[in-house]
């Protein structure tokens, strides 16, 4: 009698679907803007306001921009991380103050370190929507020409760099080469 | 050395559930009653050595021995002693020790009461109980073993989970794990039954207990849950349809129409191949609720921690279980013949669309909490179901199911006919139409047409629950037949009213709750629902670990003061997030709920203030489920024909 048989070829299905979702990390949101040119944008600097950060200044080499926040309590935990990162010199590490004080931030940077070459100021929000920043931390890898080939949302962890964004470096240099 | 004794301790365990599940299989092939003997002193000292394995557990918790991983990371020199003691299974692995010690448990009590039953069928069952076992113990200790030493210790601990801070976690998971666990009892005589290829009435007398048993756990556990996610999380739901709730509920569902299924199985001697598969279903659920939880597939509020080494172990595992058990069904299925027939129109059909209809809400349910993880699977993107469509699909199911609640038990086995059942009902229909409607109108005026029906159907329940019980007592010496009435119809009728006042409370709270996030400062106050609400002070408070903000909130009736609540925001040590303790004013047919938000400049908060019409009819409901249940176990049957085996 095949009828019996169903609930069995019913639960194959089942088993099928689970092992090929063990394989996803459902916290892993695809950003649309992989592969494609970071928006542009033109922020005065966290140090000397009167002066500004663009894209054009990250283009040219490859660059980690980490938004970031004084209020943000995983930026915290981040930070050592982010400064073992910059302190490598395997990539040039450059900050986005997101929606923050500025006497604020630079307290955070003077208690805990410096580790961005520069640091751009998004006091509105505005440049962090056109990146589709979910909220701080948040991490984007961007090529030589200033295209996103790497998002993370939350801390970048030890196995992040090890797994993800050190190998993408390793690529984009040996491409260029 | 306690540690390292808890771990030998597990080992043990581990290679005694492999005697236990090998050898009185082989006997039972073989007919070696010697052999099938091994089944119960292996069933009973590996339960010693799960519960030393636990006892050693739980002294490292109370000795704050930091020195063990597991317990450095979820507990604390400053934790009070009756949450050091619920942080055991405050996490993945101890909730996994306490998973197995409650299997052995149930194993253990298989072999106690199992007297009456022929040897070939208790020792398969003790020896599937066996297998499961093995199951968890190899996982525990391949992937989850909570004995890992630190090295070098920590100074102090990470603390428990502040959310898990909280009396009613204690209990939740024992409790539900009771529930989840028992489900392979009735698992484990399904599979006997298929091996031996047939199913008497003593096999449905005995499964039917303890598939009871299991769904009073399951019900309890599940309120629970319900009951503290609505005091403890603060923001004044008792149900987010998030996928650790529905691993819990789906097999609740599957039980309770296995317990129909069996009543029909047990009385008419039909529909059993249609039992076994729901009893493998339970627990096949219950084991994919662990693998949803534990694998980390699928996002979730209740954020366990996860590893994907302990998923792809549970998936081996489910597959092996389950696939061997639907495996054994599709073989010998066919062989078991279920012998009584019924007309369209008989309380045998009815039934059968009570477990179609629950069926098919368990269906709608898992798929849609698999959904996002099949889309993702099939890489058609990233998605996730909410309580929108859950609301939608179950609502309408469950209306249904409850409109044939109140004709079920009126029905004549076998065979009955319209117009008798007419005449036994309309009464009762009538009466709970006009009752229904007019306690709609009358507390809350006029209402929404699917409100009003369904508090109707609610109303139907309770109704033609009482009409059949007194149609059961009759005219004449009704007394008589009262102490003729077995306790199991009494456990019926108790669990049908309790399902009606669950819909009831459903359908008011979620049509007539009234909520405001307002700015209040001291002496300020706000009107909602007719009551005022005054923030008459604001106070910090030290815990023992944590420090917290507490406002004393006045609620007034016009001019007299209803209650006094005290919410608070408290900040634990160990964490960054802020936690909220709600102010409730509960009562039977009302609940206020404040729950604070922001400070504010000037001696201000923002807050919620809720109200909750009904609310607490949800877990009155579930508790008469479960009283129900309760009464079912007790009944003279299931104990008489055991002594008189004996």
């Amino acid at each position: 009698m095949w009828r019996f048989t169903l609930p069995l070829m019913g639960f194959g299905l089942l088993v099928l679907i689970l092992a090929i979702g063990l394989t996803q990390d459902p916290s892993e949101v695809p950003s649309p803007l992989i592969g494609k040119p970071a928006p542009e944008f033109e922020l005065p600097r966290l140090h000397d306001p009167s002066q500004n950060l663009s894209l054009a200044d990250l283009k040219g080499e490859i660059t980690l921009l980490n938004v970031w926040a004084s209020w943000c309590e995983s930026c915290r935990v981040e930070h050592p991380f982010i400064s073992e990162i910059a302190a490598s010199g395997a990539v040039a590490v450059y900050g986005l103050n997101y929606k923050d004080e500025r006497g604020e931030a630079l307290k955070w940077l003077k208690a805990l370190g410096d580790p961005y070459q520069a640091i751009a100021v998004d006091q509105d929000g505005r440049v962090a929507i056109d990146f589709g920043v979910y909220g701080a931390p948040e991490s984007y890898l961007l090529d030589q020409n200033g295209v996103i080939v790497y998002k993370k949302i939350g801390p970048i962890t030890a196995r992040d760099w090890k797994e993800d964004v050190s190998p993408l470096i390793q690529q984009l240099r040996d491409k260029q080469l | 050395m306690i540690p390292e004794f808890g771990n030998f301790a597990l080992v043990m365990a581990l290679g005694i559930a492999l005697v236990q599940s090998i050898v009185p299989l082989v006997g039972a092939v073989q007919n070696n009653s010697r052999m099938m003997a091994v089944a119960v002193p292996a069933a009973r000292l590996q339960f010693v050595c799960v519960a030393i394995s636990f006892l050693c557990l739980t002294i490292s918790f109370i000795q704050n021995d930091f020195s063990v991983l597991y317990v450095a990371k979820n507990s604390n020199s400053l934790l009070p002693l009756h949450y050091r003691i619920s942080a055991v299974w405050g996490s993945h692995e101890g909730s996994l020790l306490l998973w197995a010690l409650i299997l052995s448990g149930w194993t253990i009590a298989v072999s106690i009461f199992k007297k009456s039953l022929p040897l070939t069928l208790s020792s398969r069952v003790l020896a599937i109980l066996g297998i499961i076992s093995v199951g968890f113990l190899l996982f525990l200790l391949l992937t989850s073993n909570p004995f890992l030493r630190l090295f070098p210790a920590a100074a102090e601990g990470n603390d428990l989970n502040p959310l898990l801070q909280d009396p009613g976690l204690i209990f939740h998971p024992p409790i539900l794990y009771m529930g989840y666990v028992g489900l392979a009892v009735p698992f484990a005589f399904a599979i006997a039954a298929l091996l031996q290829g047939r199913i008497d009435a003593s096999w449905t007398r005995w499964s039917r207990p303890w598939a009871l048993v299991a769904w009073i756990f399951l019900t309890l556990g599940i309120a629970l849950g319900s009951w503290w996610a609505y005091y403890e999380l603060g923001w004044g739901g008792w149900w987010f349809w998030d996928p650790v709730e529905n691993a819990s509920f789906m097999p609740w569902l599957v039980t309770t129409a296995l317990l129909h299924s069996l009543a029909v199985t047990e009385q008419r001697n039909t529909f059993k191949a249609w039992t076994l598969l729901l009893s493998i279903f339970g627990f096949s659920l219950s084991l994919l609720g662990t693998f949803l939880v534990r694998s980390g597939v699928l996002v979730s509020v209740h954020a366990f921690a996860t590893d994907p080494a302990r998923g792809v172990f549970i998936l081996i595992f489910l597959a092996f279980v389950i696939g061997s058990a639907l495996f054994l069904y599709a073989w010998r299925a066919s062989a078991i013949i279920s012998l009584g027939r019924f007309s369209a129109l008989s309380r045998e059909t009815l039934l059968l669309i009570n477990n179609v209809l629950l069926l098919v809400a368990c269906a709608t349910i898992l798929v849609g909490t698999l959904y996002p993880l099949f889309m993702d699977a099939m890489q058609l993107g990233k998605i996730s179901v909410g309580p929108p469509y859950f609301d939608k699909v179950f609502a309408p199911l469950m209306l249904l199911l409850v409109f044939v609640l109140g004709f079920g038990p009126m029905t004549h086995w076998r065979k009955d006919t319209f117009k008798n059942l007419i005449n036994r009902l309309l009464k009762s229909a009538l009466i709970s139409a006009l009752l229904g409607m007019a306690f709609v109108l009358l507390i809350f005026g006029p209402a929404p047409l699917l409100t009003t029906l369904a508090v109707v159907l609610g109303v139907w329940v309770i109704a033609s629950s009482l009409a059949t019980f007194k149609n059961h007592l009759g005219k004449d010496k009704p007394l008589d037949r009262l102490r003729l009435l077995p306790l199991a119809y009494f456990g019926m009728l108790v669990a049908h009213i309790g399902v009606g006042v669950f819909i009831i409370g459903v359908t008011l709270v979620s049509t007539y709750e009234q909520s405001e996030t307002v700015r209040l400062a001291v002496g300020e106050s706000y009107t909602l629902a007719n009551r005022r609400f005054e923030l008459a002070d604001l106070t910090s408070v030290q815990g023992p670990n944590y420090n917290a903000e507490q406002a004393t909130i006045k609620i007034f009736r016009g001019d007299h003061l209803v209650s006094t609540q005290f919410p608070e925001k408290r900040f634990y040590h160990s964490s960054s997030q802020p936690m909220t303790e709600a102010g409730i004013d509960a009562g039977l047919f009302r609940d206020f709920y404040i729950s604070l938000g922001e400070p504010q400049q000037g001696n201000a908060w923002t807050m919620r203030l809720n109200y909750k019409p009904f609310v607490r009819w949800i877990w009155l409901g579930a508790l008469l489920m479960a009283f129900g249940g309760l009464l079912a176990v007790l009944d003279r049957r299931y104990r008489k024909k055991q002594e008189g085996a004996n």
